[in-house]
């Protein structure tokens, strides 16, 4: 049955994360991309709220919220309107918790959830991004063959958030045939044998203050218990379809900001003796950016409701990535546009959302839904 | 609960009106060739598809919202065809009707088939600019102008035809009569030959000092209104309903396009694999891609302003967020399909190129692509018709 009810508790964790963003982020994001800093007072805030580990199960440690990849880009949109480098850093630890969630072995669920439902933010990983122009989680250049017990990883990762703090990593490789059925994911502990974390971090046009890292894999060996998943290992396809999905919802978020910012300025602005928003070519920008804006987060819904209900999500998940990474670009690009010369100095968070924008959109994504 | 998904009930509806969709193109091709052919109120096979109806009774409550419902119908419809194998009795006039009438006149009219005549020569986007005008002379109302582009103009029993009692006050003068084909002084002058929906009839009409009876004034509101939108609110109030299901039209066509577009590509080993990255594909398959999320979002927007509908949530500003959407993919789907099918998209042995044709109004009729975030504009900036025109 088609339906676009939230459930009460969506409702409210969507309210709660909205207020969380309008009073926490919006005012810091110029300053911590101007500092490259992430307070980690904010983090531990967001922690406390339970946005990136409520799902966890009471057994674990956890507050035991329904599992819902729903519920997940309620929250990344309603962050991301605040501020999407934030909701990124926020949200990472995610792509290491609900993939242990959705596919870990009691053993693994036992030994690592715990680990993350403690009161303060506690950073862990997903390693996906490879350094090739070509990457491709269908095909992946890190790769893992068995050997007896163990695993054994060669490969380079990067753009891995918070690698330099992170306790552990999910380390995803390939093991199979090209596709996303032919991956694996990994446990690994920052201080296994054979990764090297590369002690400066990496700089990006967007989300700057996010530490990223990158990571060598010289025949690391791991033992097969930390094959996520045990011997059943995962649904690779769930897997990264629920991180795009998470990446799309910030980038909704993003686009939203944009245009709500947008329409005080164009209303209060004169140019030729009437508000710019008076003209068509800046009100039909704004009519725009509304509709692909809504249009965007209707095909991310659809997406994560595929993923809650256990089908398969993958074309869903496609058409809403690809569909959210052009209008994204697009209503961050028109919104340095209505501002005119204003939206190119640093003091408005106009250029800055363009940048977030561009990296975003071409991003698989570091949080999952 | 977000949901997208249907039940099973849902689904075998949809399955039957695929079916039907493929009777209907039969007959497309005929009368795309003969327009001066009024295509029959109901063809041969239709009786045969009345066992949807029954299933239709019997869906339960489980399925789509009702508004929501009949969009997916509308969509999987026009995807068979513009041509229906049954022509229901209801056009513009009657959703106007439906809105602004009384409870008096919809028994009256309603099971006739109604156009709907606002467009005139001097106006079409601007319909507050009107020229044909209406007077009271004793019991019967005297109408005076021209109306053009009438959908079903020829067909329909009766025309709502939309006049000013007075031009120099502007919207709130202007009213809505029941005019009947058999008033005297309606002259049906001419009818278009278009682009593409041809199994339709488009006219145009002259009023010359046509005489109807008092009681056929929509709503029966003689007042005229200084103030705010009077008689022309109920005309904006019936786009909001309709617009979603001129949207679900578009769609519907635009599936059509689509559907063909990868049918025929999978013959020749072309299909989309959705995992990979855009290194792994090629130019066309990325096409394919874009033209099935725009579709997608066109499709999902267009629901949302029917489940709003449904809600009993005013939803102004959805119907032509989804029409502004559906407007945009029923220009840019066809073109992309046939320019990812080449040179024998073209030709007249299938309907694609039909298609294009057809679909092209989508944009215009109802409030063309520039109306709609004419009306999006407002409302998001909260400005009035006069702030921003
Ligand atoms: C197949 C078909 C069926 C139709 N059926 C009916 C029917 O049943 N009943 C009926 O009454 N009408 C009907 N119409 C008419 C249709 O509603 C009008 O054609 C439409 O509203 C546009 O009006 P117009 O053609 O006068 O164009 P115009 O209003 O002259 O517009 C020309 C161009 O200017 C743009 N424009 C106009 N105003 C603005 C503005 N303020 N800002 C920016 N751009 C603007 C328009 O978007 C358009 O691009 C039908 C049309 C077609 C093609």
């Amino acid at each position: 049955m088609i339906s676009f009810e939230l459930s009460k508790e969506q409702e409210l964790v969507q309210k709660t994360t909205k207020e969380f963003a309008a009073g926490e982020l919006r005012n810091i994001a110029r300053d911590c991309d101007e500092d490259n800093k992430i307070p980690q007072k904010v983090l531990d805030k967001a922690w406390e709220l339970g946005l990136a580990n409520a799902a966890i199960s009471e057994e674990y440690g956890g507050i035991g919220m329904e599992r819902s990849a729903l519920t997940t880009v309620l929250i990344c949109e309603e962050l991301s309107y605040g501020c999407a480098t934030m909701a990124s850093a926020i949200m990472s630890p995610s792509a290491f918790i609900q993939p242990l969630i959705d596919f870990g072995t009691e053993d693994q669920k036992k030994e690592y959830l715990p680990l993350h439902a403690g009161e303060k933010f506690k950073a862990a990983a997903m390693a996906l991004h490879e350094p090739q122009f070509t990457f491709d989680p269908t095909d992946l250049r890190t790769r893992a063959e068995k050997k007896g017990d163990t695993w054994i990883i060669n490969g380079v990762k990067r753009l891995v958030p918070f690698g330099d703090t992170a306790g552990h990593f999910l380390v995803i490789a390939g093991t199979g045939d090209a596709g996303l059925c032919g991956i694996d994911a990994f446990i690994l502990p920052r201080d296994i044998g054979g990764l090297t974390i590369d002690s400066k971090t990496e700089k990006t046009m967007g989300l700057k203050p996010l530490p990223f890292s990158r990571l060598s894999l010289d025949n690391v060996a791991v033992p097969d218990t930390n094959r996520l998943g045990g011997d059943e290992g995962i649904d690779g396809r769930a897997l990264i379809n629920s991180v795009r999905i998470a990446n799309s919802a910030i980038c909704v978020g993003l686009s939203k900001a944009v245009g709500d910012y947008a329409i005080p300025y164009a209303k209060e602005r004169v140019a030729f003796g009437e508000p710019i928003a008076k003209k068509q070519a800046i009100a039909f920008m704004l009519a725009d950016m509304y509709t692909e804006t809504e249009c965007m987060r209707w095909m991310v819904w659809k997406a994560a409701s595929q993923l809650d209900q256990k089908v398969d999500a993958t074309k869903a998940t496609t058409l809403a990535c690809h569909y959210v990474n052009q209008k994204t670009i697009q209503i961050a690009d028109n919104g340095v546009q209505v501002f005119g010369g204003h939206g190119y100095i640093r003091e408005l968070p106009l250029e800055m959302w363009l940048r977030n924008a561009r990296t975003l959109s071409v991003m698989e994504g570091m949080v999952s839904a | 609960m977000v949901d997208f998904s249907l039940n099973e009930n849902d689904k075998n509806i949809i399955r039957a009106l695929r079916k039907q969709g493929e009777v209907q193109r039969k007959y497309a091709r005929y009368y795309d060739d003969h327009e001066e052919e009024l295509a029959p109120d109901e063809f041969p096979e239709a009786a045969e598809f009345d066992y949807i109806k029954q299933m239709e009774a019997d869906r339960g409550h489980d399925g789509c919202t009702p508004t929501v419902f009949f969009l997916l119908k509308t969509i999987t419809e026009y995807r068979g065809d513009f041509l229906r194998l049954r022509l229901p009795p209801y056009a513009l006039g009657n959703a106007t009707l439906a809105s602004v009438g009384t409870e008096e006149q919809q028994k009256k009219w309603g099971h006739m088939l109604l156009a709907m005549a606002n467009t005139e020569p001097g106006c079409g986007s601007d319909s507050k600019a009107i020229e044909t005008t209406a007077t009271l002379d004793g019991d019967e109302w005297v109408l005076n102008g021209e109306k053009i582009f009438v959908s079903h103009g020829v067909r329909a029993g009766g025309v709502v035809v939309w006049a000013t009692l007075d031009k120099s006050v502007g919207r709130g003068a202007i009213k809505a009569f029941l005019v009947p084909k058999y008033a005297p002084g309606f002259i049906l002058a001419k009818e278009e030959k278009k682009m593409g929906n041809r199994y339709s009839d488009t006219a145009a009409i002259v009023f010359k000092d046509c005489r109807i009876p008092r009681e056929n004034l929509l709503g029966l509101d003689e007042t005229i209104k200084t103030k705010g939108g009077g008689g022309f609110k109920g005309l904006m109030k019936t786009f909001n309903l309709t617009r979603p299901f001129v949207s679900a039209r578009g769609i519907g066509h635009v599936l059509a396009c689509r559907e063909f577009v990868t049918d025929e590509l999978k013959k020749e080993g072309i299909e989309i694999d959705w995992e990979v990255g855009q290194y792994k594909r090629t130019a066309v398959q990325q096409k394919l891609i874009e033209l099935e999320a725009e579709l997608e979002a066109a499709t999902l927007a267009t629901m949302h302003a029917g489940w709003l509908a449904d809600k009993g949530v005013y939803n102004n500003l959805e119907a032509s967020v989804c029409k502004s959407k559906a407007g945009d993919i029923s220009r840019k789907g066809p073109q992309l399909a046939l320019e990812i099918l080449g040179a024998s998209g073209i030709t007249h042995d299938q309907l694609v190129e039909k298609w294009f044709r057809d679909t092209r109004a989508t944009d215009i009729y109802e409030g063309t692509a520039e109306i709609q975030r004419l009306v999006i504009a407002r409302s998001i900036l909260n400005y009035s018709s006069q702030e921003l025109k």
